[in-house]
């Protein structure tokens, strides 16, 4: 059977499993509907929580990122796994105790205002379509590399699925397809891990197998395989790989960000709201970290690896001599089969008819030239005379080891899974923001709740469509808008949950200054960098930032910020009314978690 | 428990006290051994990893994982400890 068929079979077989999951777990109550009725399993819901949370960036480009960045990716490893323990310890069970519905809820009753409310459903908002702009972008873009459809069809057809799934099910529906999703796109993240990690250095388990030797038979065989890499890539001029790259101030302030905007991110907090208790929200975020986990040290393997395999590829032999590096005529199939997709690209601009792969930016790339002749293009993303994008690092994985088509069949169908359960878990917090905390909360409070559930309903299927016109239409910010993402949710967000929880001196005001506070703040600082929807202010280098703080991890001087603006206003103006520190008290204790509330 | 006052304050104090210790753990697993100490720690080298790396790359997510089923595990005899478990 030829691969484009394979590739329907597969991910046509996953669609018709997600839609049949759908009609079986259809919500029939606002509860089913935002939050599952709050009947799933914590072990379930720690892999529907991983699902949720790894998106099309995670499955598709994290990989490749870090195989350019090295050392300087662990801000994404650490990052976007350290956040879970922050979620299981200082959010999730007091959340859950809390017991309601939805994120901007908690901040309204904790702050006993609606104000407080309507602000945190922007800040909601914001993220979430940020984010899902990217989720459907993924979705075109697998469908149109596997599938050879175009992006506009490929879009349609994601948004197809989203829809039956999520306005049907809701959260009920949304949280069991994720789990079918999620194994899905670990299967196919990990199984050609695993071949690449056994072909090269005879371990299987790519965790290990980055720390091991190269096989005989392999370019370098022998040593250390990050020993090698190391080597080669500081020969090429190139930074080291595994130390290096960013400012230490940087990692850490990025690093911190991105762990507090995980634990701030409403699409993973709700997920705590559908366990049955507070004791298993707890557990559950343990399992949420399990399942991620399995990729996300798969992913810092897959990145050394492809790293590897791709600079041996190009520097077959001594750098400098003659048949050193890969000749033009014997480039293999893989690279040529992906040169029409854009994401790799050789221009032999010396005529010596091999292509060389080094940084000529670098004083030792400029060494490299004037030593051996070689010549760099000038093309944008080049280094010397290739392009490689980072995607390709994972999508190209199978066959740069020469894996089965029916694994990359599974690719495919693994990137769109990652892609659409992402996008249905914030499609869904977007929804119930609007029918519950703004029509249902704020504007039309006696809405039954059979016209609230057919709020929610509207609000996801409108909201699919916004998503699916963002992911088609691209605003040109979409790359740049994941700062935002996180350091909205790290600046705004996080601290106020957190400070509901642990103080009961926290007021309405000081909730609001400090939410206002962290949001403009950081906002600011990016668009000042970034300039989203202006000319950026100053150019985005190091000697310009704050601190040496770049805008992706500004989010945690913003969330500083916010803390310590809430602190003192609420110390001027009084204490909160004793209701709510009676509320605070009740939601630190477990007991009573069980106890129907009225919504 | 006589007083169930006195014993929220007391359980508020031992679960506060647990995640104080869990979030040193998690603070030198990722930003200690992993950022601010990575140099020294990538002096040491086991197998083909420099510890330095592998604590920034693998070794801060084992930590984590083992911390919050710590944390769950401990929790919940806190919870029974001070009788204030779920019914």
């Amino acid at each position: 059977m030829d691969l484009k068929t394979l590739t329907y079979l597969v991910v046509g077989a996953s669609f018709v499993l997600y839609i049949a999951i759908a009609i079986w777990a259809k919500a029939a109550s606002t509860g089913e509907f935002y939050v599952a009725g709050k009947g799933v399993h914590p072990v379930l819901n720690g892999m529907a929580t991983g699902a949720d949370w790894m998106s099309a960036a995670s499955f598709i480009s994290m990989a490749g990122l870090i195989a350019f960045l090295g050392y300087g990716g662990s801000v994404y490893l650490m990052g976007w796994t350290g956040g879970y323990v922050l979620l299981a310890m200082l959010l999730a069970p007091y959340l859950r105790k809390y017991g309601k519905f939805t994120v901007p809820e908690f901040i309204g009753d904790r702050y006993y205002s609606s104000a407080a409310r309507i602000v945190a459903v922007v800040c909601l908002i914001f993220i979430s379509f940020t984010y899902v702009a990217g989720q459907m972008r993924g979705v075109g873009i697998v469908f149109a590399r596997f599938l050879e459809v175009d992006l506009v069809t490929g879009l349609l057809i994601g948004m197809g699925i989203v829809f039956i799934y999520a306005v049907l099910g809701g959260m009920k529906g949304v949280t069991y397809t994720q789990v079918a999703q999620y194994c899905v796109l670990i299967l196919a993240y990990t199984v050609p891990a695993v071949f690449i990690a056994f072909q090269l250095t005879g371990n299987p388990l790519p965790q290990l197998a980055f720390g091991s030797t190269v096989s005989e038979g392999n370019a370098g065989g022998g040593t250390y395989m990050l020993d090698a890499l190391n080597k080669i890539v500081l020969d090429l001029g190139f930074l080291e790989y595994t130390a290096g790259g960013k400012s230490m101030i940087d990692i850490f302030a990025i690093t911190a960000a991105l762990m507090v905007g995980t634990a701030g991110l409403p699409h993973v907090i709700v997920r705590f709201f559908t366990v049955p208790n507070v004791k298993d929200a707890r557990s559950s975020a343990g399992w949420a970290l399990v399942f991620i986990a399995l990729l996300y040290t798969v992913a810092p393997a897959v990145g050394a690896m492809a790293r590897y395999n791709l600079t041996t590829t190009i520097q077959t032999g001594e750098v400098g001599s003659p048949d050193g590096n890969l000749a033009v005529a014997d480039v293999p199939e893989w690279m040529t089969r992906w040169q029409s997709t854009g994401l790799i690209d050789w221009d032999d601009v010396n005529g010596d008819g091999h292509i060389q792969y080094y940084n000529h930016k670098t004083a030792k790339g400029q060494e490299l030239e004037a030593q051996y002749g070689w010549k760099h293009s000038d093309k944008p993303k080049f280094s010397g005379e290739l392009m490689v994008d980072n995607d390709i690092m994972v999508l190209a994985n199978p066959e740069i080891a020469k894996l089965p088509n029916w694994v990359i069949a599974l690719v495919a169908a693994g990137g769109i899974a990652a892609a659409l359960s992402t996008a249905a878990g914030l499609l869904l917090v977007i929804s119930s923001s609007i029918s519950h905390d703004l029509l249902k909360g704020v504007m039309i409070p006696d809405m039954s709740e059979k016209a609230e559930l057919l709020a929610g309903r509207i609000g996801a299927a409108v909201a699919i469509i916004i998503a699916g016109y963002l992911g088609a239409n691209p605003p040109g910010f979409v790359a740049q808008v994941v700062a935002f993402a996180f350091g909205l949710a790290a600046s705004s967000l996080f601290p106020v949950i957190i400070m509901g929880i642990f103080s009961k001196k926290i007021n309405r005001e000081g909730a609001i200054a400090g939410m206002l506070t962290g949001l403009v703040f950081t906002m600011g600082y990016i668009l000042y960098f970034k300039g989203v929807f202006i000319t950026p202010m100053a150019e985005n280098i190091p000697a310009n930032w704050l601190f040496g703080i770049s805008p992706e991890g500004i989010g945690f001087v913003g969330m500083i910020l916010n803390f310590a603006v809430a602190f003192a206003v609420s110390k001027v103006t009084g204490e909160p009314p004793e209701h709510i520190q009676n509320l605070v008290e009740d939601i630190r204790t477990p007991r009573g978690s069980g106890i129907a509330h009225d919504h | 428990m006589s007083d169930p006052n006195k014993s929220g304050v007391a359980y508020w104090k031992a679960t506060l006290k647990l995640i104080m210790t869990c979030l040193v753990v998690w603070f030198i697993a990722s930003f200690g051994l992993g950022i601010l100490l990575v140099e020294p720690m990538n002096s040491i080298q086991i197998a083909g990893f420099h510890m330095g790396f592998w604590f920034a790359q693998q070794g801060s997510i084992y930590v984590f994982l083992v911390l919050i089923f710590y944390y769950a595990w401990k929790m919940n005899k806190l919870d029974e400890e001070f009788d204030v478990q779920e019914d």
